[in-house]
This record gives C-alpha cells, structure tokens and sequence, in this order.
C-alpha cells in the first residue's frame, strides 16, 4: 500500500510538449509510471515520446480517450491557474501542479474553486508524489529513493531529495513521499497528508518538513497530538534566516509573530515530535 | 515587490479613492516650490520602503515654504533603518478628526482575501491588535464573488462609522478591493483613513506590496520598482532569476532550491561557521546563471570561502560544473570552494571540477565541516571548529558538536 499514487495510476501530462513536460515525461515513463496522455492546446492529434503518448487538444478529449485519472500539470506560471480549473472540470480526481511562480491571487481562485469540488490537488512549486518502485507523478529523482515504511511529507523540493537521499543511505525507505510546495497558498495540506499516512498500513513512521513562513506546521503540530499514532520526525528549513520581509501592519496583525522555525519546532516538540537539526540526523531519529 | 507611498497614493487616486494634494521632490527647492502651490501647511513624508518613518523623524510638519525647504534639507539627508532618503512627499497637511485603519491582504491560512479596518487607525495599529483585538474587523472575501457592499456596510457599522460616511466608505472600500485585485496586490493598506474637520474620508497614507511572481501581467508596475531600495546585488540576482540576500557571515553558499539553501545556512551555522549570503540558483539552472551567481557571491569582500551544495534534479551537475569554471576562469577567486554535488549527472559534474582544485565533500553536514573549517584556515582568528577525525561517519553530529565544545 502507498497514498496517492500507485502501480494503477494513469497519468495525463498538462502541458507536455513543452521542455520540461517532455523531459520529465519520459523520466516518469523510465520509472515505470503509467503515462497514458499529454494535453497542449493546438497540437491535438500529435503523438511524443517515440511516437508512444498521444496529445491531446483538452482535458476532457484526453480522459474520454484514454481514462486517465492524475493530472500532473507542466505548464508556465501564468497558463497554470486555468490548467487547474481546466483539469477540475474535466472531473479529474487528482491534479498534482509542478509549475512555480503561479500568482497568488490565482491560487486563491483556484483553491476556494477546488474546495467546493472533490478534487485533490498538490501544490504548485512542487516536486510531486512519488512511491518508490511503483509510480512517481512529477520530478522526484526516483533512483535517490528506496521503497519503505517511511511516509515523507514536505513543503520543499530539492530538501526533500536531501531527505529521501539521506534515508536511502542509511538502508531506510519511503511508502510514499509527498512534496505539497512551499507556496503561500497550495491545494493539499500537511495535515492532509499525516491523515492519509496515519491510516495507510505500509506506512509506520512519518517524517514532516517544514519551512518558515505560515502557521501550517503549527497546525500540523495540533493535529498530531491530538490524531496520530504513528511517530513522526521533523525538520525545519530556515531556522538561522534573517527575519523575513514584513507585510506592512496587515501580515502582522494577521499572523502575528508566527511563523519563524523556532515557533515552529516548539509547536511540534510539545506536540511529541522529534526534531532533527540537520537532514542528515533524520535517519538517527527515526530508528 | 513594495511601492513607495507616493506611487501607491497615485493609485489610489487613479481610482478614485480621495488622498490629499501633494508631490513628490527629490529637492528641497522642488519641495519649497510644491508648498508654494500648495500654500498653507503642508507635511514633508520621508519616502522610504521601510515602517516607522515618523518614530525616526523622517515625517514633520512645515507651516511655511520657507520651512518645507528646511526640513526637506534635513529628511534627505537622514537614513532611515540604513536606507538613505532620496525623495520627499510633499502633501497639504489636513485636519484630522479621527484615524481608521483600513486595507486588504492575503489570509494565507484562511485562502482567501482579507478586509481589515479599525477604528484606532495610524501608527500604533499593531499595538491595538496585541492588546485589543476586538478593536480589529476582519471580513474574508470570496476571491471568486469579489467584495460585496454589505460586506464594506457591515465593516463600516463594526467599527462604529457614523452612518453619514458609510457610502462614501463604501466606494473606498469597492475602489481598495479593485486596486488590490487588478495590480495583483499582496498587500494594499491605507493607514490612516481620516476623517477630516470637513467631515471629508481621506487616504493620507498607502503602502502596497505587488506580487512578483503577476509582474508578468502589469509591466507598468514592474516599472515603478526603485532600484535605489535595494542592494545592487540583489538587482543582478534578478535579472539573471536567482534569488539572492546578503548577510553578515564569510561563507558564501550557493544552491539550488529555497529549501535547501535555508537548509544548508543552518548547517553552516551548527558547525560553527557564518553564512554571508542566502542564494537559490533556482530549479535547471544554466551554466550562464551559476557563473552569474559565482560573481554576485565572490562580489562580497567579506567572504572567505564558498559552499556549492547541489543536489541535481531538474538542475544538472555537470551544468552547474561549467558556470562554476567559467566564472573562476574570469574572476580567478583566491578562496577556498567547498563542493558538492548529487544527483542529475553528479558525475559529469565532478569530472570537470576533478582539475579546478576544490575541496570535495561527499554530504551535507560534511560540506558544511569543511567550508567552516576552511575559513578558519584563511581568518586571522581562528573559528573553532570539529576536528574532522573526531567525526565517525554517520554520528550524531549534535552530540558531536557539544564534545567539541568540552574540549575547548
């Protein structure tokens, strides 16, 4: 078992035609994940890859084709919003958002959109899901991980290579690592994630990590003392930088002092979690 | 990316929102010949991008022409949380009767758009969330629906309004939420809105901070940005995409991702070391951009020795490789470079940088030992750091860390 993404997943490529969706689809594809359709306005009927993964003009032509049901979405930051409301409509159940830079105010459109539909979505500015040796839908490295019982969650992206690197290295391996991105406002939420990996059986320890900026370790840290079995180990990037540019008097009135690693790692030590200093430490931890 | 007051005023205005009549002057004769259009009292506004102006004297009232010159004399002369002074507002003082707070920003946690107002507006505001938040009126919007008027009514009633302005308030309000969605605002403040003697709303001070990443959508804003606001660095860093802070330590790092450039920042700080600058390379970096990179960090006097952590993904090692060598065949740097690379064709990468003499490190902590450990080499006083022999591999470095302390 894993969360997510599996050996079942059908993957559809949003903007596939494109570098990078091109380049990363066929890294997918050498992993063994199932991508079965690219999407890319205007160059409907063409075939990539070798002649292997048809594209497709729409969403919804690629799912009545080919059944996909994840989305992993490679698009420029200011075509990316109407990807997400694009693949929402379409009825996909999973949209997993790799492209950075996407405009906050289009984030939130997106979100309170998702929220009222049964869509997931993961990110944007995310490396993606990955379960070792079965699928991975985005841009995690798959030879750096091994398989395991390990769930990883991660606002990051290269840190978390760092991460399943380092747990690789000490013999350890992941059930399914999940990089949810590090912009201010995303689909999928840590919480999400411990939820899914606290009723997963594959998976026995957990490992969270955070950044500064924004409360959502500290509500991540609630929802573990008060909902998880399973034990869980953090790290918390940004923990000697500078403090960070304030919002005017609005970001404080509404954040108040929140949001600095210290908070955050005392938020989650009351809440029983193991904090390690370094990545490297991770492994250590969790034996 | 943060607009002054004036540039945020002149938006206001663009949209109707009442502000008081002024210029900006980057003289004090210009600000003489503004009062002197103006007549009457006018108020001589530090135009800086930080908070506080008024705490650090950087805003004073002039009754005269004559005075506006003098005091104009003294603001740009002054410096403001180290950032010089370069331009004045010169605005027509008004007669406040009393001060709202009021804008429109991000709830991050909530998702959604924020309406704030206050009837305890100006500069104690954050004083008055601390100790009496329930002076402060929240009203979240639905980014989808926009503001809707009985949201601005109902704001305008919480903070007790008199009703005779509620209309007025309410277009204010309708003109803050345009402004703040169509220029992709993070953040669009008025603090205070006055209520004037005349019994006038009035903005007599803005700040707005726009979104980076919508700069793509509103080239004339991009425009407004003040290079002179920021360090000559951080303008290079940006043109080439990387994302750049300087601090005060000697150890340059460069990496790629926010993440673990933070990450190894506070390595670097654990084993005892400094880091002088924070720098993501971001995601496929080219050879042209980390040669760029190279420069902004070898730009700074004050370091002594560089960390390259690269763990290859979308970025490519042996790309990394090559902007590291072109840089260092321009700048030929006499410091110490501590490397390491994984990932993405880490191989490659390490080949081409086999000849250039760097020190190689094979994980995080263990780059960060040797960096630390290569400055105290080069530095007249000697930073204590772990005796590499001390290390086993895969030990707990904490633990470590504090047995090196005993012994000294």
């Amino acid at each position: 078992m894993s969360i997510l993404v599996n050996r079942n997943t059908r993957v559809l490529v949003q903007g596939i035609t494109g570098n990078e969706g091109l380049f990363h689809s066929e890294q997918m594809i050498q992993y063994g994940t199932q991508v079965a359709a690219g999407v890319t306005p205007g160059k409907g009927g063409e075939w990539v890859l070798g002649g292997k993964i048809p594209v497709f003009d729409s969403v919804k032509l690629a799912m009545e084709a080919t059944g996909v049901n994840t989305s992993v979405i490679f698009v420029p930051a200011r075509f990316a919003a109407d990807a997400m409301f694009e693949a929402t409509d379409a009825g996909i159940p999973l949209i997993v958002c790799i492209t950075e830079g996407v405009p906050v105010q289009d984030m939130m459109q997106v979100r309170n959109y998702l929220d009222q539909k049964k869509v997931r979505l993961v990110g944007p500015n995310c490396p993606g899901l990955l379960t070792p040796g079965e699928s991975k839908v985005g841009i995690i490295p798959g030879n750096i991980a091994s398989a395991g019982n390990i769930g990883v969650v991660s606002r990051s992206g290269t840190l978390t290579y760092e991460v399943l690197y380092a747990l690789a290295l000490a013999g350890m391996g992941a059930s399914t690592c999940v990089g949810i991105g590090g912009d201010p406002i995303n689909g999928t939420n840590f919480i999400d994630v411990l939820e899914l990996f606290e009723h997963d059986p594959q998976t026995e320890k957990i490992v969270l990590i955070g950044e500064i900026g924004g409360t959502d370790e500290d509500r991540a840290a609630e929802y573990i003392a008060a909902n998880l079995t399973k034990p869980v180990v953090a790290f918390i990037a940004g923990q000697t930088a500078p403090p960070g540019k304030r919002m005017g008097h609005a970001g404080a009135i509404i954040e108040g002092s929140a949001g600095t690693a210290a908070d955050k790692i005392k938020a989650l030590e009351s809440a029983g979690v193991k904090i390690a200093k370094h990545p490297e430490e991770i492994p250590l931890l969790l034996k | 990316m943060k607009l002054h007051e004036y540039q945020s005023k002149l938006i206001f205005a663009k949209y109707g929102i009442p502000i008081p009549k002024g210029r900006v002057a980057a003289t004090a004769q210009e600000a003489r010949h503004i009062a002197e259009e103006l007549g009457g009292r006018v108020v001589i506004k530090s135009q800086v991008l930080v908070g506080g102006r008024g705490k650090a004297g950087g805003i004073k009232l002039a009754k005269n022409p004559e005075e506006a010159e003098q005091l104009a004399t003294q603001i740009l002369e002054m410096e403001i949380k180290s950032l010089p002074v370069r331009k004045v507002l010169v605005d027509e003082a008004a007669a406040i009767e009393s001060e709202i707070y009021f804008s429109i920003t991000n709830d991050r946690a909530k998702k959604k758009p924020v309406m704030i107002a206050s009837s305890a507006g100006g500069i104690e505001i954050e004083e008055v969330a601390a100790q009496t938040p329930e002076k402060i009126i929240q009203i979240h919007i639905d980014p989808l629906l926009g503001l809707r008027d009985y949201q601005a009514r109902d704001l305008a009633a919480s903070i007790d309004l008199p009703r005779d302005h509620w209309k007025e308030f309410g277009r204010i309000a309708q003109a803050l939420w345009q402004i703040y969605h169509e220029t992709d605002a993070t953040l669009a403040e008025i603090n205070p809105l006055v209520i004037t003697k005349e019994k006038k709303l009035l903005a007599l001070d803005g700040k707005m901070i726009i979104d980076d990443n919508a700069l793509f959508r509103h080239p004339d804003l991009a425009e407004m940005r003040d290079l002179d606001e920021e360090a000559p660095e951080e303008t290079t860093a940006r043109k080439y995409g990387l994302s750049y802070i300087k601090l005060d330590g000697n150890i340059g790092c460069m990496v790629n991702g926010a993440g673990l450039a933070m990450t190894s920042m506070d390595i670097v700080k654990l084993f005892g070391g400094e880091p002088a600058n924070f720098l993501d390379i971001g995601g496929g970096a080219s050879h042209e951009k980390v040669a760029a990179a190279m420069r902004i960090i070898l730009s700074d006097p004050n370091v002594r020795a560089i960390l390259l952590n690269i763990f290859g993904g979308i970025t490519r090692c042996d790309e990394v490789a090559r902007g590291i060598l072109a840089a260092m065949d321009e700048v030929k740097p006499k410091i110490p470079m501590v490397v390491r690379l994984v990932g993405t064709n880490a191989e490659e990468g390490r080949k081409l940088l086999a000849d250039a003499k760097m020190i190689t490190a094979e994980t995080l902590a263990d780059a960060a030992k040797k960096a630390v450990a290569a400055v105290g080499k080069t530095a007249s006083t000697r930073i204590p750091v772990m005796q590499e022999s001390v290390v086993p591999v895969g030990a707990p470095p904490a633990k470590n860390h504090q047995k090196n302390r005993s012994v000294r």
